[in-house]
């Protein structure tokens, strides 16, 4: 019985210890892809004139819904804030710098297709996907429905077709994916706009883009690129003539949103370590305890 | 260790006036349910594209599992830990739970868009190491079927030479009865190996509930934004493992007239402050490492529902269950665990509903009718099957021997429920 107690004692420390370790060798942190050569499209709110062009041509490049094209271009829903739903992967958003009321400027909202998205990373099913070439890609067959993505999204971007009782879908924008290896491709959005306030190219390109312009008008732009950093870096990014704060961004910080889950699953289920070795303490415990009840 | 003499059907007709005021109100949930199913998520529930998650999710689901830790938790003091005294609690710990889990999952099924895609998660081409969903939903998946394991050595006790299917169905007796035998010989002699797999799955997916809201850092409040949040929920599930066991104890022995064995469940509530204790001490230490006293103190909505959740769901049940007069008295121990129950259940709507702050909300979430009526409908209804199985089946513990209660203990427990 002493014997017993003693061996189950160092065993049962040996089998904490694995349960430890396991967890540290999450402490890793996950390699970094380049992005550099993916494909991203630059926002410059600056030049943008709110004419709601783009809107107009996402829905009649998708047109899921019924809608009346022409309705897409009146400008008097302007008066009101609204977000990218089931029905309108994007919408374009006024906003009045509080310094200088006389001056509007306008922004359009979609999907950021993220460099390390969050949703990709919940989806229970990967049912959402991140493509090398940039988008993330939906994938309506795999999903349950479950809407763990639209937690995860830190933009809030996600709309789900509640009013379907049976084949109801994630809809977000798809950056036009489904048209991608077409030659001399374009989204639908950025082939329509009128003012050049939309350019499409690799990450690397419109970076140096990004930073031509603030640097030759320092005056119009402020020197910030939204989307170089933020969450670890996204495919579709953000110039502006005013602080971000006065827009409806968020300001989630630079860590990939789903770096401390991804920790956490990797390092329990980093070759089922800690849930085995509980399994053998308990059952050790269970053994060893058999005739004292 | 022969349980045969420890538990025994009840011995009571299935339906009174009670059972039917029950049933009417699952019969309610039960078309609630089925609007759902006809009409869609919009017509039935007031989730958006900001709040995707509702009370569905937060009570029948990651409550319910909370609540079915009664299971888990039993197992491993009387079956891993050996305290062979609490060994007839087993039965109707493994049943709540059994019932929990099940009902958990017919409440998730009503959630999800494409419910009928929710055997998805096992396709080796779909699984998704990263999710902590996909983790959660494994593991509620394995052990639901642990739970089928470690309930089947009651169905055989039962009917293991006795099967005697009515009418037509006769013609199936002996292919039940040697199901049984198979059972008997095979699952139930290698039943601790399903127990300590039991155990072990519910701490996994316990404390992996915790890390589901960990996917949304920008968009928690502070108070609940935790990263070892996964550690609290494991602990409280833990905590109220023993609470939701003797709440359910006391309540049927009352429905069913049976004295409980109140030294029993004083016994087993000595663990609650000592559990709870552990979880409270954690969570006032989260909170002071993080800094996040200033937020409890800002008078916000979310701050009262913290200090609710703290001071009538921990603070006050622990300081109650402390006391040994409180332990050894029905009502205190009734009171108590009541208290414990309702934090825990106050503690998961609130990280997952109140500590939830989308960017760009213009009003709360706020469920609607058809939501409460199913959420309140499925409780009623494994409400019921609970009844009928413990009316079928031995589970419960059989009342004690009269000289075992003491005359004033006995006392308090015989004055009957009104309309049973
Ligand atoms: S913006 Fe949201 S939906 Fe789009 S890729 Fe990033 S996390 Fe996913
Ligand atoms: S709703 Fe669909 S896409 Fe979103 S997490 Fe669930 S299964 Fe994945
Ligand atoms: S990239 Fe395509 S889907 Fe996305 S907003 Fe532009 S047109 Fe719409």
């Amino acid at each position: 019985m002493r014997k017993d107690r003693r061996d189950f004692l160092k065993m049962s420390a040996a089998a904490t210890g694995a349960l430890v370790a396991g967890a540290a060798s999450a402490a890793e942190t996950p390699v970094t892809a380049d992005f550099s050569r993916a494909y991203g499209v630059l926002v410059d709110t600056v030049l943008c004139v709110g004419c709601r062009k783009c809107e107009q041509a996402c829905y009649l490049a998708h047109s899921h819904c019924k809608k009346d094209p022409e309705s897409l271009l009146d400008r008097t829903v302007f008066e009101e804030s609204r977000r990218p739903d089931e029905c309108a992967y994007t919408v374009v958003n006024r906003f009045v710098d509080p310094d200088r009321p006389d001056r509007n400027f306008w922004m359009k909202a979609q999907c950021m297709h993220c460099n390390q998205p969050a949703c990709v990373s919940a989806c229970i099913v990967g049912a959402l996907t991140k493509d090398w070439r940039g988008p993330v890609v939906y994938d309506t067959w795999k999903c349950i429905g479950c809407r763990y993505c639209f937690l995860a999204c830190p933009f809030d971007i996600l709309a789900y077709e509640y009013n379907n009782a049976l084949d109801p879908q994630v809809r977000k924008c798809t950056f036009c994916h489904e048209r991608m290896a077409e030659p001399g491709f374009r989204p639908a959005c950025v082939k329509v706009c009128p003012g050049g306030a939309l350019t499409y190219g690799t990450r690397e390109q419109l970076i140096d883009l990004a930073l031509l312009r603030i640097k030759q008008s320092p005056e119009k732009y402020i020197d910030r690129i939204y989307g170089q950093h933020e969450v670890g870096g996204t495919s579709w990014m953000y110039l502006a003539g005013v602080d971000f704060a006065k827009t409806s961004l968020p300001e989630p910080g630079d860590q990939p949103i789903s770096s401390l889950t991804e920790t956490i699953q990797h390092g329990v289920f980093k070759s089922f370590v800690p849930p085995l070795a509980l399994y053998g303490l308990l059952g050790l415990i269970m053994h060893s305890l058999k005739d004292n009840g | 260790m022969n349980s045969k003499f420890e538990t025994l059907p009840v011995r009571t007709k299935f339906f009174t006036r009670g059972t039917t005021v029950v049933a009417a109100i699952a019969g309610l949930g039960i078309a609630a349910y089925l609007y759902r199913v006809f009409f869609g998520l919009e017509a039935a529930t007031n989730l958006s594209n900001a709040y995707p998650w509702g009370i569905w999710k937060t009570i029948n689901v990651v409550a319910g599992v909370a609540l079915a830790a009664a299971g888990f938790t039993t197992a491993a003091v009387a079956d891993v830990f050996h305290r062979e005294r609490y060994h007839v609690l087993v039965r109707p710990a493994i049943l709540t739970a059994l019932l929990g889990y099940t009902f958990a999952v017919i409440g998730l099924i009503a959630d999800l868009g494409r419910y009928y895609n929710i055997w998805h998660p096992i396709i080796p081409s779909m699984w998704q190491g990263d999710s902590v969903l996909f983790e959660v939903g494994m593991c509620v998946m394995m052990y639901l079927c642990v739970l089928y394991i470690e309930f089947l050595p009651t169905v055989v006790e039962r009917y293991r030479n006795r099967v005697d299917l009515p009418g037509v169905l006769a013609h199936f007796n002996s292919l039940v009865e040697s199901l049984l035998e198979v059972c008997q010989r095979y699952l139930v002699r290698f039943i601790s190996l399903f127990i300590i797999a039991g155990v072990v799955l519910s701490c996994l997916h316990q404390s992996s509930l915790g890390a589901l809201m960990l996917v949304a850092p920008t968009k928690m409040h502070p108070i609940w934004n935790s990263p070892i949040s996964p550690i609290l929920f494991l602990l409280s599930a833990i905590a109220v493992g023993f609470p939701i066991l003797i709440f359910e104890i006391i309540l049927v022995s009352r429905i069913f007239h049976r004295a409980p064995d109140v030294s029993l469940l004083s016994h087993l509530a000595r663990y609650i402050p000592v559990l709870l204790g552990i979880y409270f001490a954690v969570r006032i230490g989260d909170l002071t490492l993080r800094e996040v006293w200033p937020y409890v103190l800002d008078g916000s909505f979310p701050a009262a529902a913290f200090i609710v959740e703290i001071g009538v769901g921990v603070i006050l049940p622990l300081l109650l269950l402390a006391r040994k007069r409180v332990r050894y008295s029905v009502r205190g121990l009734l009171i108590s665990v009541i208290l414990v129950i309702v934090g825990v259940v106050l503690n998961r709507t609130n990280v997952f509903l109140i500590a939830y702050e989308p960017l760009y909300a213009s009003s709360r979430y706020v469920p609607s009718l058809i939501e409460t009526a199913v959420t309140v409908g499925l409780i009623s209804t494994l409400i019921l099957i609970y009844r009928f199985f413990v009316v079928k089946l031995p589970v419960l513990p059989r009342p004690p021997e009269p000289e075992a209660v003491s005359p004033g203990q006995a006392e308090s427990l015989v004055t009957p429920m009104k309309g049973e």
